[in-house]
């Protein structure tokens, strides 16, 4: 059961792998979650993940294998991450995506396909049985990593902020669905983030921060049981400013590389 | 039946449920007959998850409501669902008091013997429980009539038991005979948490009630400055006007919810010098009504509220009397991490009773009430749990609701044999809670 500081003991990873999901995963462990399934792509890169959420406090892990290229799969994956805890799951975090580079994929029909599967369609399809189970359960949370490219779409990388922004807006709606079920959804806005994700892109941000900062602020938030968690917190104004920038002016200030 | 939202006082963690509403002890066994995972509520007093079954079925107390007529030997018969505020309205005027209340009249009589709960003299005359001549449970096995004298087992493991074993039903209790409705208080203010801890120590034995509220924000040579009250009932040759009446309803009310963030270190502190400074530095045989002495915050309805929407915790523990640098230990945790506490309960409690999950051990308690929010709060409640530990005390089940589970065989060595009883009357773990799940006292 989750307690008052929103600190689970159940715990599945959709996405578990990944760098964030790993900090998070450490940070849940390190506090009551003892039970955790991590499911991703990579089998060896879950039982990684896996030994190292044991490490720091998990009694019980298992692993799921899915690919996030295809939706169909996406129900099957959730089903087993629930049978997988076995007591009732207290948090699932969804940590899906692809930032991909857009200059490369914007013409490739099969890499657009991709980037709408990872970052939207397979995360949806999942939500769907992830919000199923839990409101039969009367009990849960969820938390959807976003990203703060989705408070407004960026040109240089229209196809992830899009994407993103398409799965952030629906769970916005999701999570005023889930009003008196017992159940609520939390969304993640982290801004840049160091990690294997990021590691190409060479431009120095503003509020780039690293996984464990993201962890500690996800911590919070799941204490507060604030709707959005941004990452820094400082970026909720940042970005309060940004969304209503004039249109010439959000371009050149966002991507002034230019192309 | 409905599905509905439940929530604990201290309203942090909310869960879905189906709620059924039974009037009568056959229908509290039919329900049961259904097999369903299933968990009795009172008025929802209980800061934590003890009342409240996510997926399950809550099962309401409050339509098993006859109260009897109290006896010439002061005893009276009542349904589980009665409370405490609806027997005093009737037993004052006859000259009557329960035999032991918690700080709120708003809490049912099922709920008083599973929460076990304790009062202002506990050092005295120990928990509710002990007054509880007999009562009726429901259990997955059947109903037994259970008292100190048939089936001793099952009666203990029920009284502290959080509704594990199964649904009260209706209780039978032995009053306390009052001869006016005023209590004579002696107020005492003092400048640090030593100085309090010796003078209960000292003369707490003189009283039938006694309580000291602790200031866990002051740091230094004030650390734990508090204020002591200590009553008896004022007999009908004290007064000049003896009076008999029944408590009266709240008048005031919070309507919504308030900001999170209101009750902060900057507002808390500023409420504590405000509640210190008001209170006289002695003042001696002051008469006071029952309610105002018993009962302070039943004066404000939904009073919880005004911690906004994440709600609060309520921490209490206990340690023995040997162990009482644990209270300054804590107290000094507290003041130092500048997490904002209310003034806290600090009190002293006289022997435990046979329950084997029972809170109360002889010793110290102390409890606080702290607004959710503090990025430090869940750690150092951490570090009060060890310190509580090393001292052989334990946290009150009745006001948790983020103990970790691994921590409550240590608290509660006695567990195996509640869970004994339990799996007899019990042997598929029906009755549980989100509580039990929590602290994994029970499967499932």
């Amino acid at each position: 059961m989750d307690n008052a500081f929103g600190q689970p003991q159940n715990v599945v990873v959709l996405g578990g792998s990944s760098d964030i999901a790993r900090a998070i995963t450490k940070k849940l462990c390190a506090a009551r979650a003892h039970t955790v399934v991590l499911a991703g792509r990579n089998q060896e890169l879950l039982d990684v993940a896996a030994a190292e959420a044991q490490e720091y406090g998990a009694t019980k892990t298992d692993t799921v294998v899915f690919d996030a290229n295809d939706a169909s799969n996406a129900k099957r994956a959730v089903s087993e991450g629930f049978e997988k805890v076995g007591d009732p799951v207290d948090l699932v975090v969804v940590a899906i995506g692809l930032l991909g580079d857009q200059l490369a994929m914007e013409d490739d029909a099969d890499a657009v396909t991709s980037m709408v599967m990872v970052n939207f369609a397979w995360p949806v399809v999942a939500l769907a049985e992830v919000r199923r189970r839990l409101v039969a359960q009367g009990s849960g949370r969820i938390l959807v990593i976003s990203s703060v490219a989705s408070v407004r779409v960026r040109r240089s990388m229209y196809l992830y902020s899009g994407t993103k922004a398409g799965l952030d807006r629906l769970c916005d709606g999701l999570a005023d669905s889930l009003e008196g079920t017992g159940v609520s959804l939390q969304l993640l806005r982290p801004g840049v983030v160091r990690s294997r994700m990021t590691q190409h892109q060479n431009e120095k941000v503003p509020f780039t921060t690293g996984v464990n900062e993201v962890a500690e602020n996800v911590m919070r938030g799941l204490a507060s049981g604030d709707r959005v968690i941004w990452s820094p917190p400082a970026l909720r104004y940042v970005f309060a400013v940004l969304r209503h920038l004039p249109r010439p002016l959000w371009r050149k200030v966002m991507d002034n590389e230019n192309r | 039946m409905t599905r509905a939202t439940f929530y604990g006082w201290g309203r942090t963690t909310p869960s879905v449920a189906t709620l059924s509403n039974p009037d009568s002890e056959l229908a509290v066994a039919e329900q049961l007959a259904t097999g369903a995972p299933l968990i009795a509520r009172g008025l929802g007093r209980s800061y934590g998850d003890a009342a409240q079954l996510s997926g399950g079925l809550v099962m309401s107390n409050l339509a098993l409501d006859d109260i009897g007529t109290i006896d010439e030997h002061g005893v009276l018969r009542v349904g589980a669902g009665v409370s405490i505020d609806q027997i005093l309205h009737s037993s004052i005027p006859q000259g009557w008091f329960v035999p032991v209340t918690p700080g709120t009249r708003q809490v049912t009589i099922g709920g008083a013997i599973a929460a076990d709960v304790h009062g202002k003299n506990h050092h005295r005359d120990g928990t509710f429980s002990q007054h509880v001549l007999e009562m009726r449970l429901v259990t997955p096995s059947g109903t037994f009539s259970v008292s100190p004298t048939s089936d001793e087992a099952l009666f203990w493991a029920s009284a502290g038991g959080m509704g594990l074993t199964g649904v009260i039903t209706s209780a039978t209790i032995q009053m306390a005979r009052i001869e006016t409705d005023k209590v004579l208080v002696d107020t005492e203010r003092f400048a640090n948490l030593e100085g309090v801890m010796a003078a209960m120590k000292e003369r707490d034995h003189e009283y039938k009630y006694s309580v000291a509220w602790v200031d866990c924000m002051t740091r230094g040579a004030h650390m734990g400055r508090a204020i002591l009250t200590r009553a008896n009932h004022a007999t009908a040759s004290d007064l000049d006007q003896v009076t008999l009446k029944a408590p009266k309803p709240a008048k005031l009310f919070v309507p919504f919810d308030a900001p999170s963030g209101l009750l902060n270190p900057l507002s808390v502190r500023a409420f504590n010098e405000l509640w210190f400074r008001s209170a006289p530095k002695l003042q001696e045989n002051e008469a006071q009504e029952l309610p105002t002495f018993f009962h302070p915050l039943d004066g404000v309805r939904d009073w919880n509220r005004l911690y906004g929407k994440r709600g609060f915790v309520q921490y209490q523990f206990c340690v023995p009397d040997d162990a009482h640098e644990t209270i300054v230990a804590a107290i000094a945790r507290l003041s130092s991490s500048g997490v904002a506490s209310f003034l806290a309960v600090l009190k002293r409690f006289g022997p435990a009773n046979p329950g084997p999950l029972s809170f109360p051990l002889p010793g110290w308690t102390l409890a606080l009430d702290l607004p959710v929010g503090p990025h430090a709060l869940p750690e150092v409640l951490d570090d009060l749990d060890a310190l509580v530990l090393e001292a052989n005390g334990r946290v009150y089940f009745a006001k948790d609701a983020r103990l970790a589970p691994e921590k409550v065989r240590a608290m509660y060595p006695r567990l195996g044999e509640f869970l004994e009883v339990k799996n007899r009357v019990d042997p598929h773990h029906q009755m549980t809670s989100d509580l039990a799940r929590r602290l994994q006292i029970v499967g499932k």
